[in-house]
């Protein structure tokens, strides 16, 4: 939808993640969301989750280089050439540390993972839109409310 | 700048209020024009059409204005509130972007201060209501059940209830374990063909836009059938102020926007505000003159005062057992336990409870995550299954009675795209209602304990909880205690009336939208009964 009017001035930042960035995503996210032969889903470090999350940064994308730079900064350089094992502290002082950044960032990941196909399928979902089949609900069976009807009137009159 | 026509009938907002208002005074024939700052909607474009349902509640379906940042939005200052301003503008306002959760305020709403000696009665009851939430009930289609032992027995939905589901039963039977009211609720959705609108078929996201057109919001009901009757509505156009003339105190028009930005006059002979319980105080607000120094109809100065939001808790617990999740609509059952006062509970008034079937995938991951439930690492996956379709909710919406310094007033530096001044909020929760919610939350761990939960979690006052914009124009017979007369026209300015929730007196403790829809008819109503005095 287009207008003549544009509140407010667009001020999400820039939607592009630098190569750099990506690699250094990509390692956080692989901390997060693991791939699990268990459950037969992908890592959220994924290439095309990781394609997901990049075009998603919308009106998080401050957010999201300022998380992914202070990720960075706790490590040292870039998070993704540490060992497993100290990317794993690097993160896990980063949560210990970021505020909304980081919330809007771990938003992005988690929104782009559970609507991966793979991931969907491995919870018994169907990777569809809720339109135009739905969902099929139980009607229930309504005496149970006849405790509720034998216990009479609560309303106050005035 | 350019004059129009005159109009007979000047609406400001074409949401719950507005569209009931242009509906029943079209019948008298008059020109009626409702002005709307935003467009129509169209269903093929609601999120649940897309995979990306889910995420679009956070970004152009949000319900925080400052968060959506539409075009069609104005910001809200509300730094100064732990309850945050939700809204949408569009043909159907917030009814677009609200749950669909129907209750009416009880009779004893209507009478807190004979009743229970706090804040003021309102000049009408439920009574002389009735025929009007009939009314709204039929032009809405509303599903339910009749004879809920919470309202009088007059109440009958025109449909049957939505599914009870498996929540439903669990919660219900544990509900009767403790011996506690729990009833369908009367819900603004479709349960079968009605009026021309299809059956819900449980998308599960009715918040954002229903795109099986199953919600009723008010571009589907109330707006087909008023502009067949001949009523004009005008999206894109922003009003700026109501204008006076300056002889006579009368409302003469008002000034706009319109959708290439040029500035419009429309004289009017009526105007009818139903612009929401903070947008109608902004406009008064911003329309200043000569003549009313302080904003129009504000000698008692209470414009924008009383704000009243319903502080609401989040209680929701996991079970072992599968629930609904997000497979149909959201709310559908209620309790009104805990609703009228009780001295031994420590707080005067109360609250009602609607109950949750579960959240979708994607924001159980992430409120999870937030809340720390759900780990990093080799353990998310189990855990993740653990959460998914295995949670209900009970959401606690409590009375918030009015007080001056909860308030509206214009932000001396935020604007809109037009220059407009915008709404600032001054907003803190009662030691009253404080004392609701521990009530609330205490009781509500008992019923999802009682139901099973093994795992409770708790959100209190649910931060974007900013659905209820009441009071800020409230409704009375005294001119210094109240901005509207008993029949919604403004004490100062005769031929200015507000319909929306601005003239609640009290909040009730119950989602407002069927109560501010009938009050919109009954307004409706007496014009037309005082056509020929009605300025008088």
């Amino acid at each position: 939808m287009s207008s003549t009017v544009s509140f407010p001035p667009p001020a999400w930042g820039n939607p592009e993640l630098s190569a750099v960035e990506k690699r250094t995503l990509a390692a956080m996210c692989a901390r997060m969301i693991p791939a699990s032969e268990e459950y037969k889903v992908p890592g959220a470090d994924d290439a095309l989750i990781q394609a997901d999350i990049a075009k998603s940064l919308g009106r998080d994308a401050t957010a999201v280089h300022n998380a992914l730079a202070q990720l960075e900064t706790i490590a040292g350089g870039s998070l993704a050439d540490l060992p497993i094992d100290q990317q794993e502290t690097a993160c896990a002082t980063l949560r210990a540390e970021a505020g909304m950044d980081l919330t809007l960032l771990t938003r992005i990941i988690l929104q782009c993972y559970y609507r991966d196909d793979r991931v969907m399928i491995s919870l018994g979902m169907e990777p569809r839109p809720p339109f135009p089949k739905g969902h099929e609900l139980p009607q229930g069976d309504w005496s149970l409310l006849d405790p509720v009807r034998a216990r009479g009137k609560i309303w106050r009159e005035a | 700048m350019p004059q129009l026509d005159p109009v007979d009938v000047l609406i400001i907002g074409s949401g719950a209020s507005g569209a009931a208002v242009a509906w029943s005074l079209a019948d008298t024939k008059m020109r009626i024009v409702c002005l709307e700052q935003g467009d129509w909607q169209n269903p093929t474009d609601y999120p649940s059409n897309g995979r990306d349902w889910e995420a679009r509640q956070f970004n152009d379906m949000a319900t925080s204005p400052n968060r959506r940042q539409l075009w069609s939005d104005y910001p809200v200052n509300d730094d100064n509130s732990p309850i945050k301003v939700l809204n949408f503008n569009a043909v159907g306002g917030s009814t677009i972007l609200y749950a669909a959760h129907y209750p009416r305020l009880h009779p004893s709403d209507f009478k807190v201060k004979s009743l229970d000696g706090v804040a003021d009665d309102w000049p009408v009851d439920y009574h002389q209501l009735e025929p009007f939430f009939a009314e709204n009930d039929r032009m809405t289609g509303v599903s339910g059940m009749a004879g809920d032992p919470a309202y009088p027995p007059q109440k009958t939905p025109p449909m049957d209830p939505l599914p009870m589901g498996r929540s439903g039963r669990i919660l219900g039977e544990a509900m009767n374990r403790l011996g506690w009211h729990w009833w369908p609720s009367d819900c603004a959705v479709t349960t079968r063909e009605y009026e021309g609108r299809a059956p819900c078929i449980n998308l599960g996201h009715c918040i954002a836009g229903c795109a099986q057109g199953a919600k009723a919001s008010t571009d589907i009901t109330y707006w087909p059938a008023a502009i067949r009757a001949g009523v004009e509505l005008r999206t894109r156009a922003r009003v700026r102020e109501i204008t006076v003339d300056p002889a006579t105190g009368m409302a003469n028009g008002v000034i706009y926007y319109d959708r290439d930005g040029v500035e419009q006059f429309q004289p009017a002979h009526v105007v009818v505000v139903a612009a929401n319980g903070i947008g109608t105080p902004r406009l008064l607000l911003n329309s200043k003159s000569e003549r009313f120094p302080n904003g129009l109809a504000n000698s008692s100065g209470l414009v924008g005062k009383n704000l009243m939001f319903h502080p609401y808790a989040s209680i929701w617990g996991y079970f072992n057992e599968e629930t609904d999740g997000n497979r149909g609509p959201p709310l559908s059952l209620w309790s009104h336990q805990f609703y009228e006062s009780d001295p031994s509970r420590g707080f005067v008034r109360g609250y009602s409870w609607q109950f949750g079937r579960g959240v979708g995938a994607i924001l159980e991951a992430q409120q999870s995550m937030a809340s720390g439930r759900l780990p990093w690492g080799a353990e998310h996956h189990a855990m993740y299954r653990k959460l998914h379709n295995h949670r209900m909710n009970i959401a606690a919406i409590c009375e918030d009675l009015p007080e001056e310094h909860n308030r509206v007033t214009l932000d001396p530096v935020l604007k809109d795209a037009h220059g407009i001044p915008a709404p600032k909020i001054d907003y803190t929760i009662s030691e009253n209602s404080n004392r609701m919610l521990d009530h609330a939350i205490a009781r509500a761990t008992e019923a999802l304990r009682e139901a099973g939960a093994w795992d409770i979690g708790v959100e209190r006052p649910i931060l974007n909880g900013g659905w209820h914009l009441l009071g800020t124009a409230r409704m009375g017979t005294d001119p210094t205690r109240s901005v509207v007369n008993e029949w919604g026209r403004t004490h100062d300015v005769k031929n200015l009336f507000i319909v929306d929730g601005s003239i609640f007196t009290t909040s009730g403790g119950v989602n407002p939208t069927s109560t501010i829809q009938a009050m919109a008819l009954y307004i409706a109503d007496q014009m037309k009964q005082r056509l020929a005095t009605l300025f008088d």
